[in-house]
């Protein structure tokens, strides 16, 4: 029933053929973002009618000088505090091009809402203050751009009239943001001397500004480029759904990368199964020939009826993504809450939600400041590089190949709590080595989970000699199993009489036993039992290679009795013989134990009575869903 | 097979333009709305935006809409929209859910008229989805028309009693929307937020919408927008087609909303309603 229309028959002037280009104005609180979207307005004649009358108006009534951020700052708390809170969009035309003009609020508590607004831009402005020069914002700006994938920045040193349109102090400026800039392997396309509030720079040089040759800003956004074509890049189908409103099967989703056709070879990810493209639809005609390219929104069937599902990624034979549980992202956190590492997140992969767990926190900063000092975890606001593993496998490419595809969000409570890019993918985790056929149980993890009421896990206590590992270890075992579960005691020197016998106490021999503990413990793990571990194990790689090798499954526990009283307990005697020389290696007088940074639990069994400890343990080993308590989603963290 | 998927240059693949991206993006929303909530609604106001947003509803689900059209009616609504309502929702196959807003006296007296016309339907609006429980209302609105739903979210959550905390939306970036409203509360879906007024005339032409002919001048006026018959009034236009009202439009400089009554009444009038919960 639709006959289309030739759009270019219609005389279409407005922003139909014409180009269009995204910018985001950010930087420092008070530099004058807002001020200068009002001026771009105003010098390309975008304004509506009477909206200047208005802002008069509203200036007055405040008592304020004319204010241009009551054009985009709407709300009312916005004006009355004069600062933005959100982030808005507006739009102008130069001479080129359309201009979608993002303002993001430039106050710290506000970068969820800088983050919104930014990561919807082809390209940025970072204004900074002539007077103030770079602050901590306009740095972490800076960096958050280069998170979000925008390369074209154009920086802005506002407020000129403040320093008489000093060229030297321009100079001092431009020189700063330009070495922090190039830091972040992002070279500025120009930067300006501009007055937002008197226009100087914005449309058109003034003799104030006399000795600068560059470009204005108007002249700077027509150079800048829109958004990269992604259709060159590996076919990436997401999809989103499967429709089967009538007797078509529809596979839909939007193209993110590539292209497809009829009867193209393709590879559901992470499943790897294999079909061809029968038919693309689309209403109101089907069937539709040619190329469809990034960018559209396609339906699909396929000649084969194949389990798909939301979530999976449709790609080419040859091209596709890889299939993982673990990877690793540079991320900015928005969450009041650190995250830390065992950390259990909601992850989402373009349409793919999956759970996993936080394995380690490689690195950690605050990106506002000039010396960062790395943490172990990650603060509101700050970024980082984590580990995720995930509950089940994915499809994901890494950043660098593909940046649609290539970043994920991270979500706390239901909210989206983080974001960032994926920048490894560890797809040795299938990798079983030909020669060797593991067999597997006859058992599904999740019937040993109905029986016992939990998932399988490793408890893995570390701690001092004589700090109360073992008596800990010992009445968690009896705690569970009173309560109908399956836990099973692996006990560090129990074993080492057995099977770890060929092992001493060098640092090799060491790191042996813990591998050893843990590949038993995680066997145990992933057939449903809860494996509780007590071992000095003082290490702390050995025990990040434990958690490696036991993935989500892993649950530390730091048994932090102060080194005195494990000496005062002695319980085996090791103290007073190592006192008198008689047991080389000892760990506990030679000061060679690596405390924990970051654990799921830590007990000081000199101020806690172990009835009460393991009451602790009990709980955090529900909070982090291996104990059901009754309404916990048993799917979340099936046994690995 | 692999070879001829590579060897393929970008120049055989049909090229999007302007519209063709705005309705890609519109229906990647849309879908994403269908598969994270449980029960939607689209609310259709009969205006231009709304069957436009039903049009790509179509588009999204192969000429299905797989949720109920609310039309939240005030029983004010010019003779030539009920009319349209009737036709098209036949002709469409939708499943159309008309629900009454209460009377004007239930309504704060205290508001200016036309404010107290417009919290009058979020009162309508609130009823509605208490009595059918939707998690997922999906609106028409878009940045371009005023500047506070210029700072709305694609996914906007609401509080249990509909409100809009504007000091306190949530990050939404990549086209990851948060979709888990507390229980009691919904969710407010926003696919043509990205749209202006002559992207919505221009589609409306390339895919033969039908319209509501208010639109379109008679005796040099014409409405640019469409709301109750009592606060709404027409502008002066000799725009007699869609082609004349994408050259009107390119030329002028007043607001969209100007025959609006409720936008103008105080500074913050329309924040307050939002706030409140109308759209």
């Amino acid at each position: 029933m639709t006959k289309p229309v030739n759009p270019t028959s219609l005389g279409m002037p407005n922003g139909t053929t014409r180009p269009q280009l995204r910018i985001v104005i950010v930087g420092h609180v008070d530099h004058g973002k807002s001020t200068l979207v009002g001026r771009l307005l105003h010098e390309t004649g975008g304004l509506p009618d009477g909206k200047l009358e208005m802002l008069k108006a509203v200036s007055a009534r405040r008592g304020m000088p004319f204010e241009w951020s009551f054009l985009l700052d709407a709300l009312q708390t916005e004006r009355d505090q004069g600062i933005t809170i959100d982030t808005t969009q507006i739009r102008f035309r130069t001479k080129l091009r359309d201009v979608i003009l993002i303002d993001a609020p430039g106050h710290a508590e506000f970068l969820r809402n800088m983050i919104t607004g930014a990561s919807q831009a082809d390209g940025a402005v970072l204004i900074v203050d002539a007077l103030e020069g770079v602050r901590d914002q306009t740095r972490r700006h800076a960096y958050l751009l280069h998170l979000l994938g925008v390369k074209q920045v154009a920086v802005v040193v506002n407020k000129m009239d403040r320093v008489d349109f000093s060229a030297v102090r321009f100079q001092a400026i431009s020189d700063e943001i330009s070495a922090h800039l190039v830091e972040l392997g992002v070279t500025p396309a120009a930067v300006i001397p501009i007055s937002a509030r008197d226009g100087d720079g914005v449309a058109t040089h003034t003799d104030r500004i006399g000795w600068y040759r560059g470009p204005t800003v108007v002249g700077a956004l027509d150079a800048l480029k829109p958004a990269l074509a992604l259709d060159e890049l590996p076919l990436r189908l997401p999809v989103q759904a499967i429709y089967k409103f009538d007797d078509r099967r529809i596979v839909a989703g939007r193209i993110e990368a590539g292209h497809l056709a009829v009867g193209d070879d393709v590879v559901i990810m992470p499943a790897g199964k294999r079909a061809k493209i029968k038919s693309v639809e689309r209403w109101s005609a089907t069937p539709l020939e040619g190329e469809h390219g990034a960018g559209r929104s396609v339906g699909i069937t396929l000649d084969r009826e194949l389990f798909v599902e939301r979530g999976d990624v449709i790609a080419h034979v040859g091209v596709v993504p890889s299939d993982t549980r673990r990877l690793r992202a540079r991320i900015f956190w928005l969450h009041d809450q650190p995250l830390t590492a065992g950390s259990s997140i909601l992850v989402r992969l373009g349409v793919r939600e999956v759970r996993g767990r936080v394995v380690a926190i490689e690195k950690a900063i605050d990106p506002g400041e000039l010396a960062s000092v790395e943490t172990k975890q990650i603060a509101r606001n700050h970024v980082g590089e984590i580990e995720i593993a995930l509950s089940q496998p994915v499809a994901a490419d890494r950043y660098v190949d593909n940046p649609r595809t290539g970043r994920l969000v991270i979500e706390v409570g239901g909210r989206i709590a983080g974001g960032g890019l994926v920048l490894s993918i560890d797809a040795a985790q299938r990798v079983v080595s030909s020669d060797i056929v593991p067999v597997q149980s006859a058992l599904q993890p999740e019937e040993r989970s109905a029986r016992y009421r939990h998932q399988g896990a490793v408890v893995w206590f570390t701690g001092l000699p004589g700090s109360g590992k073992s008596t800990l270890a010992r009445a968690l075992e009896h705690r569970l199993f009173a309560k109908g579960g399956s836990p099973i005691l692996l006990d560090g020197d129990t074993l080492r009489a057995g099977l770890n016998r060929d092992l001493g106490f060098s640092a090799a021999d060491r790191s042996e036993n813990v591998r050893r503990l843990a590949e038993m413990a995680g066997h145990l793990a992933r057939n449903g039992h809860i494996a509780i571990v007590a071992a000095v194990s003082p290490s702390r790689g050995d025990r990040a290679e434990a958690r490696s090798a036991v993935d989500t499954a892993f649950r530390e526990i730091y048994v932090a009795t102060p080194a005195e009283i494990c000496e005062q307990r002695d319980p085996k005697g090791h103290y007073a013989k190592a006192r008198a020389g008689d047991l080389p290696g000892f760990t506990g007088i030679a000061n060679d134990y690596q405390a924990p940074e970051t654990v799921e639990l830590r007990i000081d069994t000199s101020t806690v009575d172990v009835g009460r400890a393991i009451d602790g343990i009990e709980d955090m080993l529900r909070q982090t869903q291996v104990l059901d308590d009754g309404a916990a989603d048993l799917a979340a963290f099936e046994a690995v | 097979m692999t070879s001829t998927n590579l060897e393929r240059v970008r120049s055989d693949v049909v090229s999007m333009d302007h519209l063709d991206q705005l309705e890609a993006q519109s229906i990647y929303i849309l879908r994403e709305g269908f598969a994270r909530l449980k029960k939607l609604a689209l609310l259709w106001s009969l205006g231009k935006d709304s069957n436009v947003m039903i049009w790509l509803a179509r588009k999204a689900f192969f000429g299905h809409v797989p949720f109920p059209a609310l039309h939240v009616d005030t029983g004010k609504k010019f003779p030539e929209m009920y009319a349209f309502r009737d036709h098209y929702s036949k002709e469409w196959g939708l499943d159309l859910t008309v629900e009454y807003c209460p009377s004007i006296d239930s309504v704060d007296p205290t508001l200016p008229p036309a404010a107290r016309s417009a919290a009058r339907k979020t009162e309508g609006l609130k009823l509605a989805l208490a009595k059918h429980g939707f998690d997922g209302l999906i609106a028409g609105i878009r940045r371009d028309e005023e500047a506070t739903r210029a700072k709305e979210r694609v996914f906007s959550p609401r509080g249990v009693e509909g409100g809009w905390d504007v000091r306190d939306q949530p990050p939404e970036f990549w086209d990851q929307f948060n979709a888990s409203p507390p229980p009691g509360a919904h969710l407010r879906i926003h696919p043509i937020l990205h749209w202006t007024e002559a992207d919505i005339w221009a589609y409306t032409a390339r895919e033969n919408i039908p319209i509501i002919p208010l639109y379109l001048a008679k005796d040099g006026k014409r409405y640019r927008s469409l709301g109750d018959a009592d606060i709404t009034n027409p502008v002066a236009s000799t725009a007699s087609t869609i082609a004349e009202i994408l050259v009107e439009l390119d030329g002028t400089t007043i607001p969209e909303r100007a025959g609006r009554a409720l936008d103008h009444e105080t500074e913050d009038a329309f924040e307050r309603l939002r706030v409140a919960g109308y759209l």
